[in-house]
């Protein structure tokens, strides 16, 4: 066989797998919409739900999940900021730097219902904080720690080297440095990353049946003061969320419509997802152009 | 290959008490790790002259460079004295942040900040504590004129500075440097990765610099070196071999391994 006859059905092979590839999202995403769209309407977007059956609207578990996504971002990112800059920066290449490096691989690949189970017992049985929002937003900051910190020091690790050089010949510290020179450049993949990374713990379940709990109690949206147990932002009330509110109506859901309901939720989820991923892409190359002051 | 010299035979100038110094190292001696790199480095830099470093790959030019506003610190371990205004600034009780703001330093390839050309300029100045904004623009003028850019961007301060060209960012680095106001400008190749016509430019604005700064350029370019130093030191294999107005350096070479690398046998 000829040099050009092998180049090509390489391509061919290698352009049929991307398509299968790029097929399978859009046949899910298809799929998943079409069966769920038809359900969704403005009073499902914002209705209660009914505690007993699981039918009726999913406002309360839309907002659950934006305010466990804000607090658990809250919580995870200056400390994964602190350790992306620690691990990109200052650790020494030492034995110590590999153990902690190993340790966040550990953390990352520990199954999430696991992660769930740990806070279970942790936050809600032993510090009887109880299922809530911020046993979940805990449980889920452990989950996404170590995406995160490995994310941010990637980001800042791929800043040219010279940068720093330039910012220390100018006699400004190396933490000055890395704040005004460094960061601003790593700030759109940081950026970017804390974005994706946001759409992941949106979707998460399992990591939260057991922490955030598989309540809705209707809360008072014209309450918010956190301290009240009806105000939706008290951070210590059970909070279902989307991603719980399927599993649950698929499982143990009463409602004669539940393969709609959940179908339906589901195509909310989906989106919210989209949305992150495609605010990920806007909000970094918009940075980006910001930082650098390329218009 | 590469023929043996002796290290014994060396012809280094050195200058008495009238010449103004700017700076002067004694003993230097670099090491990366085991690795000697550098040996007994004595070199004076009279002021408001300046003076190249030349030599082939390898041979110590740029880290002898780089030790003198101890940018080596973390990378090699620097002993002997570094004279700078009567202080020996190779001391570990010495600022090193304050030491780099009095000798500024450019690099070989053009690293301007991600921000735009006003920014590159201002960014350190405010962490200096310079905060009044007319303050800031004079410094912005002054030192874009310095380094022969003024004209060519005063109408674009706030566009990216990665947008210039690889020569207009090369002399917004040298701005830079000499926005801080220092003595001594530490250069370290800084046209390698220039075009001939970007190259012109930069030396005619070193040659214009050296009126206000003591000038100390690293450059395998002999050409370079011949058009713009005063003072021309040669090293090789982390020897300083020869050290000698870069008249004579060029016409008349005292030893061989100098004769051999200035007639092109090697390098």
């Amino acid at each position: 066989m000829n040099a050009k006859r092998m180049d090509l059905i390489a391509t061919i092979v290698i352009d049929l797998i991307v398509a299968s590839v790029v097929g399978i999202l859009f046949f899910l995403l298809a799929y998943i919409l079409s069966a769920g769209l038809p359900h969704v309407s403005w009073s499902f977007l914002t209705g209660a739900t009914d505690a007993f059956s699981g039918a009726g609207g999913i406002g309360v578990q839309l907002f659950n999940s934006f305010y466990l996504l804000v607090l658990t971002m809250l919580i995870s990112v200056p400390i994964s900021l602190g350790a992306g800059i620690y691990l990109a920066e200052y650790a020494k290449d030492n034995w110590r730097t590999s153990l902690i490096r190993s340790a966040i691989e550990v953390l990352s690949s520990l199954p999430s219902v696991v992660v769930g189970l740990f806070g279970f017992l942790l936050f809600v049985v032993k510090f009887k904080i109880g299922f809530s929002v911020i046993s979940g937003a805990i449980a889920l900051t452990f989950f996404n720690l170590p995406l995160l910190t490995r994310n941010i020091e990637e980001s800042l690790s791929a800043v040219s080297r010279s940068q720093r050089e330039a910012g220390l010949s100018l006699g400004l510290s190396k933490w000055k440095t890395e704040l005004g020179i460094i960061l601003p450049v790593a700030l759109p993949g940081i950026v970017t990353g804390i974005v994706l990374s946001a759409g992941r713990v949106f979707g998460e379940a399992a990591a939260l049946i057991y922490t955030a709990g598989q309540s809705a109690p209707v809360t008072n949206f014209a309450d918010w003061n956190p301290m009240d147990p009806a105000s939706p932002l008290n951070p210590f009330r059970p909070a279902e969320t989307l991603a719980v509110h399927i599993w649950k109506v698929n499982t143990e859901g009463l409602a004669s419509n539940a393969a709609a309901l959940s179908a339906a939720a589901s195509a909310v989820l989906i989106i919210a997802v989209l949305l992150f991923n495609l605010g990920a892409r806007l909000l970094g190359s918009y940075l980006y152009r910001r930082v650098t002051a390329s218009k | 290959m590469l023929k043996e010299y002796s290290y014994e035979e060396t012809a280094v100038q050195t200058f008495d008490d009238k010449m103004p110094l700017a700076m002067r190292t004694e003993n230097m001696q670099v090491f990366y790790g085991n690795n000697h790199a550098l040996f007994d480095a004595n070199l004076a830099f009279p002021k408001n002259q300046i003076t190249a470093l030349i030599g082939a790959s390898g041979s110590g030019k740029s880290t002898y460079l780089r030790s003198l506003n101890r940018m080596n610190d973390g990378i090699a371990t620097v002993t002997g004295r570094i004279w700078y205004h009567g202080v020996n600034v190779n001391e570990p009780g010495v600022n090193i942040y304050e030491i780099r703001r009095h000798i500024g330093m450019v690099f070989q390839r053009p690293n301007p900040f991600a921000k735009s050309i006003r920014e590159n300029i201002v960014y350190a100045l405010r962490a200096n504590g310079i905060k009044k904004k007319d303050e800031l623009a004079k410094r912005v003028e002054q030192s874009l004129k310095g380094a022969a850019l003024w004209d060519e961007v005063k109408d674009n301060l706030d566009k990216s500075a990665l947008s210039l060209s690889g020569g207009q960012q090369q002399r917004l680095c040298i701005a830079r440097s000499i926005a801080m106001a220092p003595d001594v400008l530490l250069l370290d190749e800084p046209c390698s990765a220039l075009d001939p016509i970007s190259t012109v430019k930069v030396e005619e604005t070193l040659l214009e610099l050296q009126k206000k700064y003591t000038i100390i350029i690293v450059t395998h370019n002999m050409q370079q070196a011949s058009r713009i130093s005063s003072q021309c030191a040669f090293f090789h294999l982390g020897h300083i071999m020869e050290y000698a107005p870069t008249g004579t350096m060029f016409s008349n070479p005292q030893i061989p391994v100098t004769q051999d690398y200035i007639s092109g046998s090697f390098g």
